[in-house]
């Protein structure tokens, strides 16, 4: 209900919203969770395994029982905390993990079953009979597990991400937070303050603390005025920094655009990376539960979210309230109702020396043993010295203490260290490199501590930076006690939560004990404590002393399991942002791409380039027909290929023919100027690691090429050999695949073809095979070498890119005029296998230079990249696999790529395999089918029929070994 | 005869202005890659300034101004944006025409430096990359350059083949920008 | 893990290309003998604690860098060009 006079919400702005399909009216700063305590919604939730009632337990993100979905369709988002998600007009949200309703929930009847459903009973059930397993549990265990359910459409919102650098991250902003920043500010200092809430000022907002006579969120939103108007100074609201990484990086998840309806091209989030020089960790503490018999009933709710939702939103969950604690700082609670005019009917302190009060009798050295009320609760059982009692109450604020926010101190595999004074872990110093912890995260609670502590940090992370701390003022503040006694369980009949989220008691932490799971990490596992999306927040130090209580260690010795990024839960599609859709990777056009798909040529994806597959003409209905009729094209009349996708890298420099000598196998320092040559690059291991052409354009000049596959690589390679193993090389390099653009003109009537377009036509006898230079083509500089892919008389001419796609038009123009015209990538694939052309289909990096058949390209006189181990007996062996040529001889015609090679009378079994094809196509010019592979000896053994058998496909060929060269093997197509 | 029709990388795809924030494609003129050899960067820089105007930039800033400019691109690697090179410059360096291997964008608006920083994994706010600043980095996930040539502009170069993807990823960038208003 | 590249600076090791250690700028004569390229090409230590590396820049300057960093540690100790790496 709401209570008068109290929160910070501006009463005037009601906002309507809508919860399991009832309409309410909330106030504008309002979470879900402070708006339905507003009216009085008790139940949001049932729990996991045993479907139990469940209400609110806290006020922050640590919220493990008001799970709900809120949303449609693909902007559903299950799991969302109501303690967390702000109010606005419109908002709907769902409860979870109930049917038909939350009041009738059939699965309620788990609950009945609990003593089949401890812990790991998921190891010791549903083992027979085995074959039950696949088709009925584990269907039945899906269907019931989990909390929220995802929407199954694809996700309709939009994520971004960002980079962010500073001097000081500064990690929630509190008291603590907001001293720091304030101190390194004012000094200069490039400052971030992030902060998990839509509202900065921590603990402030939820206090009746004053700081300097105001209260204390007065005073928090003076210094965040100030931090406001500092240009050294970003505050990042609705930010949880969620992990702490290496060199001071920071994952940080934004949450832009929850809190309000969708608006047009706003990101739902942001995950963003920050860099900070140094950190102050000020994330404030958690408050735990105490785990006493039927805790978690719907109205039990922690004693610091009580204080909040009736300080901060002004709300109080209940009529009728009581405390019970271990602590000094629960009284708070009660002391903040009864001066709000709220019913406190008792407060009850498990320590025999708890303080009295004017405003309320407390029970000391008393314990709630017991709750009634199954939707709501009704009334406790208190047990004191003087026997055992009935209470009536409808909210029972409890406390076991606070744990200070240690987690982003561990992310770096540091462990935090316990304090017996406050019953809790605090962060070891120096866990992260430059983050130094400040405040309730750093187990300092009394308010003027926590800003000294602040102040503090910030003055040493300025000394750090070599920056001067400017003089400020401490203000005025409380300086509260905080005396706590641990009450890890209470004793009693009924079970006593631990985890609410998993569903895990007190009983279940035992029992794994008494099973021997003793190490904190085998207990998690084993009863799954901690392991739901709140990470075990409320839980794991609870759970920790019930163990070490159990086993008879103390809690330091039984340890702590690790904390790991992230914080809290962070979707997917955040850490992904920017790669969905064409975000994925980067796309890369040649210059003939418009024309291309004008043409209707399906384009293909060449690593991260596009090329065309075919290009179907008229009456063309498979690929195979249009790819049938561009080989047959090229060899009878002319074709033009887009190529300019193979890497290109210009090479100068006097020493550039002993670079080129050192990294190619063959010699390129005696090749001469106007001339290209085939070459082979190695890996040191002596396999091939690349082919490719290179011209010599000059005396120091040279174009190399590679494919287009390894261009990065080979450009890595090239930098690695130049700087660090020949540095004494004069010899300069850079990338020109992107300058030039280069089409392959191929058939009998190329020549005529180019002659049509270059200033200055070549003349027979100019030009012979593998010469170059340069050219003016329709009035642009260009280059022409000749070269072939294809096996007949073929060109590469290239122009710069900004011609690239006029010039691709002009060239197909005129070859469609002379009965040729535009070939694609399955085209060009045919014409090199009929001339037995080798790519990365077969240089696929176990294939040597001799396995190719190329053994003599390997040059005897000269070191280079690969030469010594490529002259090591076993890879000079005839015996290994080489390349063949395989055409079918029998009634099977179909050769596949990936099939395995047997002597013909062999069992197709892995102890007889003799080889493996590499490439295979239709071959229209031969009219069969014609393939590429190694075999065992392989040039030895023309003419035998071997076997070939892809046990994937299920084809099984006769074919005869052949050389790979299968059309015009001597070569006087190309060279005429 | 006829002539080759030139087209340019972002044909069709630029100018863009979503919000306070414009990409315009740039015609730099002449790009040529400069490449010293061993000992010749001293010698090299005279010549430039020389014959261009402006000395070879040292790592991370670009020398000269719009038309005649040189920005350090990579290790003892710069480009001469502008200008056709020199021929004297041969005689110190590599030369490598590289006029149409590259995309080159104009980012210009009050909300720049927030959309590169979506973009660019670089602190690149006006207190740390000032005029004349220059890097070599990541523009979303390309390699490329980035430079500041004016108080709220930058020259983003990438490959030529990608301009659709970068003109994609500004576009994207300046659309969260603009909606958080 | 951010690595301070010499002509850059400080930069995510997205940014790089990891090759593996450094003894890879080591190449023996050739000559040598088996065990020596044996060594060179596949036997790499594995060390908890420091280690040299070779990292390339790839998407920044395309320096190639040798790496001193700690793998127990994660701390970056030191990075300079590979050209520049005394052998």
């Amino acid at each position: 209900m709401r209570v008068a006079g109290k929160g910070l919400l501006d009463r005037s702005r009601s906002v309507p919203f809508r919860f399991d399909g009832v309409r309410y009216a909330g106030l504008e700063g309002d979470t879900l969770a402070s708006a339905l305590l507003a009216n009085g919604v008790k139940l949001v939730g049932r729990s996991f395994k045993y479907h139990r009632p469940r209400g609110i337990l806290t006020a922050g993100s640590e919220e493990p029982n008001a799970l709900v979905t809120i949303g449609r369709g693909g902007r559903r988002a299950p799991n969302t905390r109501a303690t967390v998600q702000e109010i606005y007009e419109g908002l709907e949200a769902r409860s979870q993990n109930a049917w038909p309703s939350l009041k009738y929930d059939l699965l309620g009847l788990n609950d009945l079953a609990a003593p089949f459903l401890g812990a790991g009973f998921y190891y010791k059930t549903f083992m027979w009979p085995k074959a039950f397993w696949e088709k009925l549990y584990e269907p039945a265990i899906r269907r019931a597990a989990g909390l929220g359910a995802l929407s199954g459409v694809p996700d309709a919102d939009r994520y971004e991400r960002a980079y962010a650098f500073c001097d000081l991250l500064v990690i929630g902003a509190g008291p603590a937070g907001l001293m720091a920043a304030l101190v390194a500010g004012r000094a200069g200092a490039d400052v971030i303050l992030a902060d998990e809430e839509a509202r900065m000022g921590g603990r402030l907002l939820a206090e009746t603390h004053t700081i300097e006579g105001r209260p204390g969120h007065e005073w928090a939103a003076e210094v965040l005025d100030e931090l406001a108007a500092m240009e050294n100074v970003r505050l990042m609201a609705r930010t949880t920094v969620a992990g702490a990484y290496d060199q001071g990086t920071f994952a940080a998840l934004e949450r832009v655009g929850h809190h309000r309806a969708r608006a047009e091209g706003l990101p739902l989030e942001c995950f963003w990376r920050i860099v900070a020089k140094r950190s102050v960790l000020a994330a404030g503490a958690l408050e735990r539960p105490v785990a006493f018999p039927d805790n978690d009933r719907p109205g039990i709710m922690t004693a610091g979210a009580v204080r909040a939702y009736l300080n901060r939103w002004g709300v109080s969950p209940g009529r009728a309230v009581s405390v019970f604690a271990n602590n000094d700082d629960a009284h708070r609670t009660a002391r903040d109702l009864v001066r709000a005019g709220v019913d406190v009917v008792a407060v009850i302190d498990s320590r025999e020396d708890a303080p009295g009060s004017d405003l309320f009798e407390v029970h000391r050295g008393a314990q709630v043993v017991g709750s009634v009320g199954r939707l709501a609760l009704e009334a406790i059982t208190l047990r004191s010295p003087a026997g055992e009692a009935r209470v009536d109450t409808d909210c029972l604020a409890m406390s076991g203490g606070w744990n200070p926010s240690v987690h982003l101190s561990c992310h770096m595999n540091a462990r935090p260290v316990w304090r017996d004074d406050i019953a809790a872990f605090v962060p070891t110093p120096g866990a992260v490199p430059g983050m130094i912890a400040a405040g309730a995260c750093n187990g300092t609670f009394a308010t003027l501590a926590c800003l000294r502590e602040g102040a503090g940090a910030a003055r040493g992370a300025l000394e750090a930076l070599g920056m001067t701390a400017p003089k400020v003022d401490l203000p005025a503040a409380e300086e509260e006690a905080c005396r706590i006694a641990p009450l890890w369980a209470v004793a009693g009949k009924g079970r006593a939560w631990l985890d609410f989220q998993n569903d895990v008691t007190v009983k279940d932490v035992k029992q794994a004990a008494a099973e021997n799971y003793r190490s904190v990490e085998h207990m998690k596992r084993y009863t799954t404590q901690g392991m739901a999306t709140d990470q075990g927040k409320s839980s794991n130090v609870s759970a920790l002393a019930v163990l070490a209580d159990a086993t008879g260690r103390a809690i330091p010795e039984t340890g702590t399991t690790t904390f790991r990024p992230p914080y809290s839960p962070i979707a997917i599609a955040a850490l992904g942002a920017g790669g969905q859709g064409k975000g994925f990777a980067p796309e890369r056009f040649t210059t003939s791409h418009r024309a291309s798909v004008e043409r209707g040529a399906p384009m293909i994806e060449a690593g991260l380039w596009y090329r065309p597959g075919y290009f179907p003409a008229p009456g063309e209905k498979t690929w195979r027909q249009s790819c049938d009729r561009e080989v047959s094209m090229v060899r009878e009349a002319v074709g033009v290929c887009d190529v300019s996708t193979l890497g290109k890298i210009d090479i100068q420099g006097p020493d550039a023919g002993e670079f080129l000598d050192f990294v190619y196998s063959n010699t390129f320092s005696t090749l001469k100027v106007g001339r290209v040559r085939y070459g082979l690059m190695l890996r040191e291991d002596g396999t091939v690691m690349d082919d490719g052409t290179t011209a010599r354009l000059g005396d120091t000049h040279y174009l190399m090429t590679t494919t287009t596959a390894a261009a990065g690589e080979v450009m890595r390679h090239l930098d690695f050999v130049s700087q660090g193993l020949r540095p004494e090389l004069d010899v300069r390099f850079t990338s020109v695949t992107e300058q030039w653009a280069q089409f392959a003109v191929a058939g009998p009537k190329s020549r005529d073809l180019l002659n049509g377009l270059l200033d200055d036509p070549l003349a027979d006898g100019d030009w012979p095979f593998m010469a170059c230079g340069p050219v003016k083509v329709l009035g642009a500089e260009g280059r022409l070498f000749r070269i072939s892919f294809s096996g007949e008389h073929a060109y590469e001419l290239a122009v710069p890119a900004r011609f690239g796609d006029s010039l691709f038009r002009a060239l197909v123009a005129r070859a469609e005029g002379v009965g040729g015209g535009a070939y694609g990538m399955e085209a060009l694939n045919v014409l090199r296998i009929e001339k037995g052309l080798i790519t990365h289909a077969e240089i696929h990096g176990r294939v040597t230079a001799f396995d190719a058949g190329m053994g003599r390209m390997v040059s005897a006189k000269k070191d280079c990249i690969g030469k010594t181990l490529s002259q090591r007996p076993g890879l000079l062996d005839p015996e290994r696999e080489r390349l063949v040529g395989l055409k079918p001889v029998g009634a099977v015609k179909l050769i596949t790529a990936g099939g395995h090679l047997f002597e013909k009378d062999a069992a197709p079994v892995r102890e007889n395999d003799q080889g493996y094809v590499t490439s295979a196509a239709y071959s229209p010019t031969l009219g069969h089918m014609v393939a590429l592979g190694f075999l065992r000896r392989g040039p030895e053994r023309r003419g035998e029929v071997v076997k070939m058998v892809d046990h994937l496909r299920g084809v099984e060929t006769l074919c005869e070994v052949v050389d790979p060269v299968f059309f015009d093997p001597k070569g006087g197509r190309v060279r005429g | 005869m006829a002539e080759l029709v030139a087209k340019s990388p972002c044909d069709g795809v630029l100018p863009l202005e979503i919000g306070s924030v414009a990409a315009r494609e740039e015609d730099l003129g002449v790009i040529t890659a400069l490449l010293p050899y061993r000992a010749q960067g001293a010698a090299l820089s005279e010549r430039l300034k020389a014959a261009h105007g402006m000395a070879f930039p040292s790592p991370n800033r670009a020398t000269g101004k719009a038309g005649a400019r040189a920005i350090w691109a990579g290790r003892e690697q710069a480009l001469l944006l502008g200008p056709a090179p020199d021929p004297g410059l041969a005689d110190h360096a590599a030369l490598s025409d590289q006029s149409d291997a590259w995309t080159a964008v104009r980012l210009e608006g009050e909300a720049a430096e927030a959309v590169l920083a979506r973009l660019v994994p670089v602190d690149l706010r006006g207190s740390v990359f000032k005029r004349g600043h220059t890097v070599r980095s990541q523009v979303a996930h390309m390699a490329g350059s980035v430079t500041r040539v004016g108080e709220r502009a930058f020259l983003i170069l990438v490959f030529r083949s990608m301009a659709a993807t970068l003109v994609h990823d500004l576009k994207t960038a300046m659309e969260a920008v603009a909606a958080r208003g | 893990m951010r690595i301070t590249c010499p002509l850059c600076g400080d930069r995510d090791r997205r940014e790089f290309y990891y090759k593996g250690a450094a003894v890879a700028l080591d190449r023996p004569e050739p000559d040598a003998g088996a065990e020596a390229w044996d060594e060179y090409v596949f036997l790499r230590d594995n060390p908890a604690g420091e280690t040299r590396d070779l990292w390339y820049h790839a998407d920044g300057c395309g320096a190639w860098l040798e790496v001193r960093r700690d793998t127990v540690t994660h701390a970056v100790l030191e990075a300079r060009l590979a050209a520049e790496a005394a052998r």
